[in-house]
């Protein structure tokens, strides 16, 4: 059985899910802090969208950006169960509409001397960057929204998709508050 | 400071937290925690014959006394041995610290013998667990998990520790400074729920005092007794809680749940407001959820703040410990009530009295002229009276247990609740006796329980741990018959423990004798006194006696799993009948 129970498989069509929630969550930078978090979405049967995590400003800290697939009242158990996993500092819901939410994709597509110019055009819509070059392919470079993500994906398919690797969504609230200064001061008081 | 071994500091560091006992098994991977082990004055090692014995008898002990429980195995199979007892003290909320053995550092990973991640094992079945591979850590680490299984909601903390950890050495110092930043066990209670709960308390017309395990892990009896008495409010204590409120006082109701009492269970349906006092609203305790107290605002009150609306939303949820919560309300109660606000329950009890009387608990006589086994039990609560601790395995007799034995003191009653855990009951009161030695401690197992852990009579036998064993043998694994005769039609596959056999088999006196007990047994109902006066004789030695029962007998009431309060049944074909009751005993007016 596998940790992450259902990952987002390609194309989802860009339909607005009410019921997903993205959750910041700051953790202790130990080994097996991860597992204890999938397994714990597993083992209380939560759907894990994406789940992404990496250092931060602290070294003692790691945060992770969970989308979450469910309702509000299990979001509030999703939360709370969270909340006392021992190494979990703090878990904070953020709003889509006061955060900025970014998912990075590469894609490499095929792309021989007869198409490659109209890839490129494509590449150069949708912001995106050429990181690789082959006779018959290129690998392209993209960030932003899932939506976004999604229809540059739509857009390629025609052309073939030789592979697709995509990241899970961080994400960061607006303004120049931070959900890190608390629960930071708690770390470096007890380090 | 001290130089001392990573094994030295793991023994100096449980002197230190004061664990004085701790149940175990020595190998390969423990064993240099085992040669300090042997010299230290101030925790008694206790050798048991299972790593299972050790974790239940832990989680006796720490039932008993609400102390932390400790126990110790080697790594792999002695790891996963402790699997069962750790899960049980997940789902019982019992703070017990389980120290394993693992394979040096280097090896970790490699699939070594006797390697068993059993971080990743008990991940989902303890509060938190460590790895340590570092000496350094060791006194801390110990700290930290004995300091996170006994506060908040309590629950069992592993401790695994590498072997060249145990060898290294390092510089010990004590006290030690835990490093928990993300632990933060609850705060207060929050005064205006607990007014807006004492403020519903007065307005119900039918309110019940719901009462979990939680009022036990918090010493709040006394509190409990003092806000039952001025309220006024019925009182259902739940198999965790029992003996949390005296069984003999007026305003209890008796158990609630699949084998509670009709008076608990009704009351709970038709009750107007559910007061939750660390309760987790169960499965066994609501049946069928959707069709669960319908009526009923409900106030709940738990340190787990995850417990709260988990299963049952709650109207006015109050995070804190149980006792301070209770505390609280017995002032904002007494306020109410001096401000001229006093509940008015009288109709209420006039009911919850006719469902007592109505339906009390009992049984019948078999007419195969078999032993009753709720007679058994009943005369046992009633001639070892209310300072025994009687610890139960799983089963029917469990239930028989909880029902026919009154629990007048908090801490006199020890069973695995949540996990419903067969071969609890032989290690959890040798746990429980090492724990109150001056306490009499009897288990109430039944055969099929009996056969999985009566290896620990031989510990007790070894170490002086006079405990008694009442088997309630039926030959047969009871409730799971009970459930075959009343849904599967009769058809008993595999729960004839005997496969038709006429003798004893096996032949439990002598089995208690082979291990160094004195074994009795008793198959007539007048021999039933005596029996047990003869096994409250022996005091230098375990005693068990075998209470040889018919196999027929059912525990009643029941709710059939999955299926509404309002559907409990008394006998196999006889169900209560809540509103006629309350139309009687309104037509008497």
């Amino acid at each position: 059985m596998s940790d992450v129970r259902s990952c987002r498989l390609w194309p989802v069509g860009g339909v607005a899910d009410m019921s997903r929630h993205t959750l910041s969550v700051l953790v202790e930078n130990k080994p097996g802090v991860l597992a204890r978090v999938s397994a714990l979405f597993s083992r209380r049967g939560f759907n894990i969208d994406s789940l992404a995590v990496g250092p931060t400003e602290h070294s003692d800290v790691s945060r992770m950006t969970i989308v979450v697939n469910v309702e509000v009242l299990p979001l509030e158990q999703v939360t709370k169960q969270l909340n006392k996993l021992v190494n979990v500092l703090k878990v904070v819901e953020l709003d889509s509409d006061a955060a900025v939410q970014r998912e990075l994709l590469l894609v490499k597509v095929k792309a021989d001397q007869a198409v490659r110019s109209q890839v490129l055009e494509i590449v150069q819509v949708f912001r995106a960057k050429v990181v690789d070059v082959a006779p018959d392919a290129v690998t392209t470079e993209v960030t932003g929204t899932a939506d976004k993500l999604d229809a540059f994906i739509r857009v390629l398919e025609p052309y073939g998709i030789r592979e697709l690797v995509q990241s899970g969504v961080v994400a960061v609230g607006r303004g120049a508050r931070s959900i890190t200064d608390r629960s930071l001061r708690s770390v470096e008081r007890s380090a | 400071m001290e130089r001392l071994t990573g094994a030295q500091a793991m023994v100096r560091a449980l002197e230190e937290l004061d664990a004085q006992v701790i149940f175990g098994i020595p190998g390969g991977a423990i064993l240099p925690a085992y040669d300090p082990i042997f010299d230290s004055t101030r925790l008694r090692h206790i050798l048991v014959r299972h790593e299972q014995g050790a974790g239940h008898a832990a989680t006796g002990y720490a039932q008993a006394t609400g102390r932390v429980g400790y126990c110790i195995a080697t790594s792999g199979p002695g790891a996963t041995n402790l699997v069962t007892p750790i899960a049980d003290a997940y789902m019982d909320s019992v703070p017990l610290v389980a120290i394993t053995g693992q394979v040096p550092s280097p090896a970790i990973g490699t699939d070594a013998f006797q390697e068993a991640d059993i971080c990743g094992i008990t991940m989902p079945i303890t509060k938190h667990n460590f790895l340590v591979q570092d000496a350094a850590d060791i006194p801390r680490t110990l700290a930290e998990a004995q300091h996170i299984a006994s506060t908040g909601r309590p629950g069992p903390v592993l401790v695994d520790i590498a072997k060249d950890a145990l060898q290294a050495s390092m510089d010990f110092s004590w006290p030690v400074e835990m490093q928990l930043p993300g632990y933060r066990p609850a705060a207060k209670p929050h005064g205006k729920q607990v007014r807006e709960a004492a403020r519903l308390m007065v307005d119900a017309k039918r309110p019940v005092l719901y009462v979990g395990g939680g009022v036990l892990k918090a010493h709040a009896a006394e509190e409990l007794r003092k806000l039952a008495e001025l309220s006024g409010i019925p009182v259902v204590t739940t198999l965790m809680a029992r003996g949390a409120f005296p069984d003999s006082h007026p305003q209890h109701l008796g158990m609630p749940g699949m084998h509670g009492a009709v008076a608990a269970v009704a009351a709970l349906q038709r009750s107007d407001l559910l007061i939750a006092l660390g309760a987790r609203f169960d499965d066994r305790v609501t049946g069928k959820l959707s069709s669960f107290a319908p009526g009923a605002t409900v106030v709940h009150a738990d340190i787990d703040p995850a417990e709260i609306s988990k299963n049952r939303t709650a109207d006015v949820p109050i995070v804190g410990d149980v006792r301070e919560v209770i505390a609280d309300l017995v002032v904002a109660l007494e306020a109410e009530h001096e401000a001229g606000r006093q509940g008015d329950y009288a109709a209420w009890w006039k009911q919850c009295n006719g469902w007592r009387s109505t339906y009390p608990l009992g049984y019948d006589e078999h007419e195969d002229g078999t032993l009753v086994p709720q007679y058994v039990i009943d005369r046992l609560g009633k001639i070892c009276g209310p300072d025994t601790v009687i610890v139960a395995g799983v089963g029917q007799h469990q239930m028989w247990a909880s029902q026919f034995i009154s629990y007048e003191k908090p801490y006199t009653w020890i069973n695995s609740g949540g996990l419903g855990t067969m071969g609890f009951a032989v290690p959890a009161a040798m746990g429980a006796k090492v724990g109150r030695p001056d306490a009499l401690v009897w288990a109430v197992d039944g055969d099929g329980c009996f056969q999985m852990t009566n290896q620990e009579l031989t510990t007790c036998a070894i170490e002086g741990i006079p405990i008694k064993v009442a088997i309630i043998n039926n030959q047969s694994l009871g409730m799971v018959r009970q459930w075959q005769t009343l849904f599967y039609e009769g058809r008993y596959s595999n729960t004839d423990l005997k496969a038709g056999r006429s003798q004893y088999l096996p032949d439990f006196v002598m089995l208690a004798e082979a291990m160094g007990c004195v074994g009795l047994r008793c198959d007539n109902a007048q021999d039933v006194d005596a029996t047990i006066e003869k096994a409250m004789a022996v005091n230098d030695a375990p005693v068990v006696v075998d209470f040889v029962v018919g196999k027929d007998a059912m525990v009643w009431p029941m709710v059939a799993a999955g299926t509404s309060n309002d559907d409990i049944k008394i006998a196999r074909e006889s169900a209560p009948d809540f509103d006629y009751e309350m139309g009687e005993v309104v037509g008497d007016e």
